[in-house]
């Protein structure tokens, strides 16, 4: 290769730049905007780049508020449970469909992704999530949604990858198929566990549009607080608020809550990203 | 063997290239039965799997047949009066219906234009620097807004573009014009598109730098050898490279071309109103759990999904023809 030519390398660097910048900004602005003051933002207009009186009395006020604290614990119950729950069945029956000849694997196989194809749709749905008496409660966010085809295909692909003769060795010695699974083909699997865990776990966390039809207010996970006092500018009502200059700008509060919901999502995320390209890719190939 | 193979399952041919050859105690193929026997644990393990299948997908499946009644809450689903293709008629004269169909395809065009090839860009972008350690970086923070929800997306977006949003203030402090961009029904397509470029660019990158990092670096230093320029290069190692990624997403997105971003829509629709935003998803929504018809609104659904499969099914055959992978096998 010869040495890149400066004009070329100075446009990458631009480009970069403003491709970070873009994702980055927004950001930005969102956090600073939590951590202003009144003052910082009706001086600004709504909107703050870099908080000249820092405070943390808008995430004060969302804690204290009860119902965005409420909803942080209803996501979070649900993301814990339904990333678990998700994971238990995805990994039974992604290593069943992975192991060669077994009984109904095939038909079992075509059943599955034929769902893929075909999605039972919005009002069926809901019907059945009604009949079954789901209405108002957590599990209507977690039953319906238990197993992602895609995962699925992930897990039964690398599953798939392990060496049969692995496998063939220890039953041999006598272990039995959980115990291959628990203590050959899972740590081997690391990475894609990894990778599908935080993709259940994810969608959990962000679900909003089952939360918007199933649950009541009393019941509202964080999605659904987000959507009604930030996305529909409702006012959190319930703050307990005294005189106006004890509290915050009503813009602060909503990026506060905004913050809160993205958080865990920037916890969580740096520790699986490199696995990502690994995991996604056997999804798209192994299909 | 192939006589015990047709005994055992009824399977014909060859497993297919994932599976491998058959290890040895697999290959002692007994009945049916004793199959059954051996893999009960296996089975075991896949039981609630199934179940969520059978349940939550078939049985919910079989809800669609509310498409051919005439839904009355009180004597419930099955006991409600069959009235044959009624609601589809009832759809197919419905300007409403035919509104939304255009409004989703008209946004799924200017995806396919507008978003399609901004992945790749920024895919080659990436590619082509010398410094990993810059790459990883940039990867890390474009990833990102793939994992924030649409709630917080739109959220976002008003507070940049919004009234009292960013660019306004901006604007206003340089005594310029302000715009209204959140809730103009008339910039609102280009935006909702602009929503998924922020979104969903960076991941996007991810499959196509995953067949760059396939090519061999040798090609290029024996093409530039041979005197190619740069672009001579791009033109014969890499384009060949990431030829069939193409291929192969334009074709899965030709397939889902009646999905449109529901959540995304279904959360501005309010402040655009359904003139602009109304896709096919957010009619069913509005018709069915808004208003209670929920035999049409089924139709609805049933008839997206029935085309939507037929579109995946047929773009998965041009793939296999291309020579591509496809969705499935």
């Amino acid at each position: 290769m010869e040495k890149p030519r400066a004009v070329t390398s100075a446009a990458k660097a631009v480009a970069l730049v403003a491709v970070v910048a873009l994702v980055m900004v927004p950001f930005l602005i969102v956090v600073s905007t939590s951590l202003a003051d009144n003052k910082d933002v009706v001086a600004n207009g709504g909107w703050v780049l870099w908080p000249q009186h820092p405070t943390l009395r808008a995430y004060r006020e969302v804690f204290d508020g009860g119902i965005v604290g409420h909803a942080l614990w209803v996501s979070a119950g649900v993301t814990v449970i339904g990333t678990a729950v998700s994971l238990a069945c995805t990994i039974g029956l992604a290593y069943g469909l992975s192991r060669p000849d077994l009984f109904g694997g095939k038909p079992a196989l075509l059943l599955i992704l034929f769902t893929f194809l075909f999605p039972p749709g919005m009002i069926p749905s809901f019907l059945l999530v009604k009949s079954m008496h789901m209405l108002g409660s957590y599990d209507s966010l977690i039953a319906p949604v238990v197993i992602n085809v895609f995962n699925l295909v992930v897990l039964r692909g690398f599953f798939q990858s392990v060496p049969n003769e692995l496998h063939e060795a220890a039953r041999l010695d006598g272990a039995s198929e959980w115990r291959v699974l628990w203590q050959i083909v899972l740590p081997l699997s690391k990475a894609a566990l990894a990778v599908v865990g935080l993709f259940y776990a994810v969608s959990y966390w962000n679900a909003w549009f089952a939360a918007s039809i199933y649950l009541d207010s009393d019941h509202w996970p964080l999605q659904q607080v987000l959507r009604t006092y930030v996305v529909g500018g409702a006012q959190l009502a319930d703050t307990g608020a005294g005189d106006a200059s004890q509290v915050a700008a009503p813009q602060t509060i909503q990026m506060a809550v905004l913050v809160v919901a993205v958080v865990p999502i920037l916890v969580v995320y740096p520790f699986v990203q490199k696995y990502f390209t690994k995991g996604v890719l056997t999804g798209a190939v192994k299909s | 063997m192939a006589i015990a193979e047709r005994d055992a399952t009824g399977r014909t041919g060859a497993a297919g290239a994932s599976e491998g050859a058959q290890p040895p105690s697999r290959a002692a193929r007994g009945s049916r039965r004793k199959r059954l026997r051996r893999d009960l644990a296996l089975l075991a393990l896949m039981a609630p799997g199934l179940v969520y299948f059978l349940v939550f997908q078939y049985g919910a499946m079989a809800g669609n047949v509310i498409a051919f009644k005439d839904y009355v809450p009180f004597d419930g689903l099955w006991a409600s009066q069959w009235v044959g293709l009624q609601n589809f008629h009832a759809i197919l004269v419905d300007s409403a219906f035919w509104h939304a169909v255009v409004n989703t395809l008209w946004i799924a065009l200017l995806q396919l234009v507008f978003y399609f090839p901004v992945p790749l860009a920024l895919a080659l972008l990436l590619h082509s620097l010398t410094r990993t350690s810059v790459q990883r970086l940039v990867q890390s923070v474009v990833y990102l807004p793939h994992f924030l929800s649409w709630v917080i997306v739109v959220a976002v977006f008003q507070q940049v573009l919004g009234d009292s949003g960013l660019l306004n203030s901006v604007l206003g402090d340089a005594h310029l014009h302000t715009v209204d961009i959140i809730g103009n029904p008339t910039v609102f397509k280009p935006l909702v598109v602009a929503q998924v470029i922020w979104k969903d660019t960076g991941w996007g990158t991810i499959i196509f730098l995953a067949a760059l990092a396939q090519v061999d670096e040798q090609q290029y230093e024996a093409a530039a050898i041979d005197g190619a320029g740069p672009w001579r290069r791009f033109w014969h190692v890499t384009l060949p490279a990431i030829r069939p990624v193409m291929v192969l997403l334009l074709i899965m997105r030709l397939g889902d071309i009646l999905s449109v971003g529901f959540e995304q829509m279904l959360l501005q629709r309010a402040s655009v109103g359904p003139e602009a935003a109304e896709i096919i998803d957010t009619l069913v929504w509005q018709r069915g759990l808004v208003e209670g018809d929920y035999g049409y609104a089924a139709a609805a659904g049933l008839f997206k999904g029935v085309v939507g499969a037929v579109l995946v099914y047929a773009a998965n055959k041009v793939a296999h023809r291309l020579g591509e992978q496809g969705v499935y096998r």
